[in-house]
């Protein structure tokens, strides 16, 4: 079902964040949001998700205002992965993942279990989380959102704290839940990733979406050089892209 | 029931016995009629009774209050305290001793409690007018809402430990003086039935609010924006926290003054027997709250002392070296 953001702005205190952002999300894609620091890229994920208030504008869900929805029935359909790996609480690995049950109330079973396999983390179930690694913690996370069946995983900056390995297993993951037919949108800073797995890139720049659309047009080095300020040059072959780039005064 | 309710109740059940047969005057159980100590049933249904069921009333909402506010928090150093709501109970039973003594006999008897609760109210009532610019800053996206209000509470009762030092040392009269000092350190010393009358219904009424908000906690183990996203309101969070704790707190104070660290040790000694979610902590944490009230309640009646040992000095006593041991053991990283 798809997410869409139409005209949206938003404002946090009297900063206006995001300015008129309209996209229409398809499922089973992944999209990735980038930008410079400060360009809104988390606060439009968290609009998305039904968790900020905007200004103007509207998020709809499969056609409909997200604000008309309860906030179970959006917990229901809308996923969200923050950036923050803070667990409050030294509970075990299974406990953390049913929690994703929560817009459900209940405990079920089968979706706890097939997201715990999806993610490969049968053998640490009973494990407390203090005792996992990071890229264990990162795939815990990411399957307490898949144990709720959402229908869109937004997820902020995923990737942040994990090895190259890690980060290459977690977009198998991803690509996993888009395969299945999930929508998947997640914030990215670093830029070779949404180039080489991501099927959509949108550039935000001081809260405006100035680029948007297949990774080889929407990164294109004339794009980083006016959004980032530097020169940038794409090496490799489509899939396998490596970025090179200096500061833009040079 | 979980295993860490049983485990509590269990002692509980162990501990009701004992308590009503210690104390200063002990009671042979097995003494035929006429035997035991004079008026031994007088002693155990009119003072040792409601004691003992005063203990348990006020150890369970502190109990409960103080697995709420952690799981609230997000931090096993929380405790009930936090939120102003005792000091400003104890502020208000403090003015009941100055404006007291010129009420008539028969309200005077209900002043203190009525004063303490008073105070618990306007506490609550300040919270809840921070919580609603709080709740409305974070729909603006200003965020750190928890830090901003847990930071409003500790004002509050800085404000109100202040105020309590003023009347202190402005007090009307010695007696008025001693009066506020021994009061300040709780304690259940010559209770009774109408002291539980007053506190059990607020008490029981506040677990149950804490109870209501007891799933939305465990959402809040993943932060706050997680929980949000997870269906849960943090409006309706906050007004069933400081309702609940209001309620616990404020009649705890009002019928046993200021009995401290229950509501913060209580959630530790629960928390291994538990899977660690604030749910799972909060029946646990009242009936572990009721025996170590009741408990300790029972040592300081037996201690070979000239006077008795005030129930909230023995407990600070007990609980001070306990917050330090758990400093120590947070530095590594153990919990």
């Amino acid at each position: 079902m798809r997410l869409a953001a139409n005209g949206l702005s938003l404002r946090r205190g009297v900063v206006e964040v995001l300015h008129g952002v309209s996209a229409q999300l398809e499922p089973g894609t992944i999209t990735a949001i980038v930008g410079p620091n400060g360009a809104g890229k988390s606060s439009l994920l968290m609009a998305l998700a039904g968790l900020l208030p905007f200004a103007s504008g509207d998020v709809t869900f499969a056609g409909q205002s997200i604000a008309a929805l309860t906030s179970r029935e959006r917990a229901r359909a809308l996923g969200y992965l923050p950036q923050s790996a803070d667990i409050a609480w030294d509970v075990a690995l299974e406990t953390l993942i049913a929690l994703g049950r929560m817009p459900h109330r209940d405990r079920k079973r089968e979706p706890i279990d097939a997201a715990i396999s999806a993610l490969g983390l049968d053998s640490f179930r009973g494990r407390p989380v203090s005792q996992l690694s990071g890229g264990e913690k990162a795939r815990a996370l990411l399957a307490r959102v898949l144990a709720g069946e959402p229908d869109w995983i937004l997820a902020d900056e995923p990737f942040a704290a994990l090895d190259l390995g890690h980060q290459l297993a977690l977009v198998e993951h991803l690509k996993d839940a888009a395969r299945a037919g999930r929508g998947v949108v997640i914030v990215l800073h670093d830029l070779a990733l949404a180039m080489n797995h991501a099927e959509r890139v949108m550039v935000l720049d001081k809260g405006r979406l100035v680029a948007d659309g297949a990774p080889e047009s929407a990164l294109d080095p004339v794009i980083i050089a006016e959004v980032w300020g530097v020169k940038a040059q794409w090496l490799g072959e489509a899939g396998q892209r490596a970025l090179v780039a200096r500061a833009g005064d040079e | 029931m979980t295993r860490a309710s049983l485990v509590f109740a269990a002692l509980l059940v162990l501990l009701v016995p004992v308590s009503l047969l210690a104390g200063r005057v002990w009671i042979d159980p097995f003494a035929g009629a006429g035997e035991g100590p004079q008026n031994a049933a007088l002693i155990l249904m009119e003072l040792r009774l409601p004691r003992a069921v005063l203990a348990i009333v006020v150890g369970a909402g502190l109990g409960a209050a103080g697995a709420a506010m952690q799981g609230y928090l997000r931090n096993p150093l929380a405790d009930p305290g936090l939120f102003g709501i005792a000091p400003m109970a104890a502020l208000g039973a403090v003015a009941s001793f100055w404006f007291g003594a010129s009420l008539p006999p028969a309200m005077a008897y209900w002043s203190l409690p009525a004063f303490a609760l008073a105070g618990a109210a306007l506490a609550m009532a300040l919270l809840a007018l921070i919580a609603g610019r709080t709740a409305s800053d974070a729909a603006g996206g200003a965020g750190g809402g928890i830090a901003l209000f847990t930071l409003a509470g500790l004002m509050i009762a800085s404000l109100a430990g202040a105020l309590t030092a003023l009347a202190i040392t402005m007090s009307p009269s010695a007696f008025a003086l001693s009066q506020i000092v021994m009061w300040l350190n709780g304690a259940l010393t010559d209770r009774s039935w109408s002291e539980v009358a007053i506190a059990a219904p607020l008490t029981l009424a506040g677990v149950v609010v804490l109870a209501l908000a007891a799933r939305d906690l465990d959402a809040m183990t993943l932060g706050e924006d997680a929980a949000r996203s997870l269906g849960i309101d943090p409006r309706r969070l906050l007004w069933l926290l400081v309702v609940g704790v209001g309620l616990t707190v404020g009649a705890g104070v009002a019928v046993a003054g200021i009995i401290g660290f229950v509501g913060l040790i209580v959630p530790h000694l629960v928390r291994p027997l538990t899977d660690r979610l604030p749910s799972s902590l909060m029946v646990p944490s009242a009936l572990a709250g009721a025996c170590l009230v009741l408990a300790a309640d029972s040592a300081v009646r037996v201690l070979p002392l000239v006077t008795e040992l005030r129930l909230g000095i023995a407990l600070s006593l007990i609980g001070a070296p306990f917050f330090l041991w758990l400093l120590i053991r947070m530095r590594r990283g153990q919990l």
